[in-house]
């Protein structure tokens, strides 16, 4: 463990060594991630709501059990960034919407007592885009969130709160949700590693819902052995989401270490292009070098076309916004959230008020456009048309899938792009999710993991995709990847003054 | 297909959504912009192809119907914008 680096810069695995041997205590450990806090949150605003109390508190009672003898999980009194969609108890919760702010669940997600009982120690609730609609965290109703490696550029979205505090040392681990690149994408733009599990293996419940059939949680870290760690933490049966997958929970931490002889990994053509276009050529040689370092490490690759994935987006773009015009119906004044002071005594009015007052335009656009698609005369043409599709990418997969053990491609077209690029153009904003939503059509577990850096210093993803359950084996193609190269190793260290609001890409 | 602002007036009624007149006009554009890229859906085959509504194949989900506990009445109406005898309150809804 090099002594350079503040116990904010470490990993959760170091640190999970040093507390273990009591060579550093919770309460100093979470002292480091407030400091950094304290220096750089004026800059990256990467939380909308700092729980130092309740940090303070839960790394307290970790260092009196560990001095009691107990036997404590990994990752017991490492600081988490949580995206504030997830509901958490007597913690203001948000989902970065006018209408809910203020709303103080009275329950936590299954997700959020699960990290409880690990130990895990909340330094707060991060920002995202509105109800998770976004791929920048522009939408959200409380502010931007500046990239640590360009504070000129997008975390990316809508976990970017979350990404950007595990990139700026802000957190040690993170959490986000990924329901058509949510977590993936904006660990690509800040260098760092993110899982969407398979759908089903991460419970839903009390996780504030934007398309059911899509939603997942997922960690997002500094590396793959974290990653794998906060993987055992989150996976697992939960019989109140009906969608939960009963199946065992590996130990994840298992795949890492294992070589990659035999492993069959096929680059798809279209996270390369979408409907003839190539992507950033910056990119697309990161991805290359990658697939060629695979083939180094013994895996057998190949490229393979998934033809029904140039779809993607507008098959995306018609699911997810029915089920979130469905699902955000429950905002109307009602039991919770804002309610119109203006309500002229009539119901519908009060309704109309309060979602006009509350929901973002972002949002309005998404709930316009689903409650269109699912209304009468157009369901055949938009609804049923895109769930046709949706089987036949699927079917794409599972195809491919009898080739090859994983698939690999770019995480996003791009490197980050900057603040305000895309805000006035939705269509542009969906594109760049091009090569993330097919794999939740599938409901299939997607990774990104560094790979490389553009000429001018910024991050640059791969993706994984696996096959359903098959988390273990993108764990250990990712570690295998990892360990050859020290992207991962890389901080970006946003400094304040001068220099064009630029940081500094420190060591390597 | 293109849509009318008078359709997306009604659209936004069917969502419970009230919209400014610049709201409309820029909602019509932008959602116009966004089905005209939609339409290359229609160019693909999909007869015969079951809908997929769900990735994971399970369906009834079933559970014992047995009673637990549940939030209590204060703590499910402390985030109401308006209460009354342990009820939301909201406008008059029947003359």
């Amino acid at each position: 463990m090099s002594a350079d680096r503040g116990l904010n810069e470490l990993t959760a695995h170091e640190l999970s060594e040093l507390l273990g041997a009591r060579e550093v205590s919770a309460q100093e450990v979470l002292a480091a991630v407030c400091q950094r806090v304290d220096e750089v949150e004026d800059e990256i605003h990467a939380y909308v709501l700092q729980t130092r109390d309740v940090a303070e508190a839960q790394a307290k009672d970790i260092d009196e059990r560990r001095a009691r003898g107990e036997d404590l999980p990994p990752l017991a009194g490492v600081p988490l960034a949580l995206k504030d969609i997830y509901c958490t108890k007597s913690i203001e919760t948000t989902c970065c919407s006018k209408i809910l702010k203020g709303f103080v669940p009275p329950y936590d997600a299954d997700v959020i007592e699960r990290c409880r009982r690990n130990g895990l120690v909340f330094v707060g609730k991060t920002n995202m885009d509105e109800f998770a609609m976004g791929s920048s965290t522009e939408n959200s109703a409380f502010g931007v969130t500046r990239n640590p490696w360009d504070l000129d550029r997008v975390p990316g979205g809508s976990s970017g709160g979350s990404a950007a505090s595990v990139a700026g040392s802000e957190a040690v681990v993170g959490m986000g949700t990924d329901t058509g690149g949510s977590i993936r994408q904006p660990a690509s733009f800040c260098g760092v590693v993110g899982l969407k599990p398979t759908y089903g293996r991460v419970s839903r419940y009390g996780v504030i819902a934007f398309a059911s059939s899509l939603d997942q949680v997922g960690p997002i870290t500094k590396d793959v052995r974290d990653c794998a760690l906060m993987m055992n933490v989150l996976a697992g049966h939960d019989p109140r989401d009906s969608t939960s997958i009963d199946a065992p929970r590996p130990d994840y931490t298992k795949a890492l270490g294992l070589d990659l002889k035999g492993l069959r990994i096929g680059l798809v053509k279209e996270f390369m292009e979408y409907q003839g276009r190539g992507i950033d050529a910056e990119v697309a040689a990161a991805i290359g070098a990658a697939l060629e370092r695979f083939c180094e490490l013994g895996a057998e690759c190949d490229e393979v076309s998934l033809p029904h994935l140039d779809y993607s987006i507008p098959v995306y773009y018609i699911i997810a916004p029915a089920e979130a015009s469905s699902n955000l119906a429950r905002y109307d004044g009602v039991q919770y959230g804002h309610r119109t002071p203006d309500d002229d005594g009539d119901i519908i009015e009060m309704y109309s008020r309060t979602r006009d007052e509350g929901f973002g335009a972002e949002v309005k656009r998404r709930i316009m456009l689903g409650t269109y698609a699912l209304s009468a005369g157009y369901y055949d043409a938009y609804y049923l048309k895109a769930s046709q599709v949706r089987t036949l990418i699927r079917q794409d997969f599972d195809r491919a899938f009898e080739r090859f053990d994983v698939l690999v491609g770019a995480t996003s077209p791009t490197v980050a792009f900057r603040l305000g690029e895309k805000t006035d153009d939705p269509l542009a904003m969906y594109l760049s999710d091009v090569c993330t939503i097919p794999v939740n059509m599938g409901g299939l577990p997607g990774m990104s993991i560094p790979c490389g850096f553009s000429a001018d210093g910024l991050p640059i993803g791969l993706q994984l995709v696996g096959k359903a359950l098959g988390e273990e084996t993108l764990l250990r193609s990712a570690h295998a990847f990892e360990q050859s190269t020290d992207y991962h190793r890389r901080q970006a260290r946003p400094i304040s003054a001068g220099d064009g609001r630029r940081s500094a890409v420190a060591r390597g | 297909m293109r849509l009318t602002p008078e359709e997306v007036e009604h659209v936004a009624l069917l969502a419970r959504l009230r919209l400014t007149d610049e709201e409309r006009e820029r909602l019509t554009t932008q959602l116009n912009s966004i089905l005209e890229h939609f339409e290359q859906l229609q160019q693909i085959d999909t007869s015969g192809v079951p809908p997929m509504s769900h990735a994971v194949p399970m369906s009834n989900v079933l559970r014992e119907d047995e009673p637990a506990p549940s939030l209590s009445p204060e703590e499910a109406l402390r985030n109401a914008p308006d209460e009354a005898r342990d009820c939301f309150r909201v406008p008059r809804v029947i003359e």
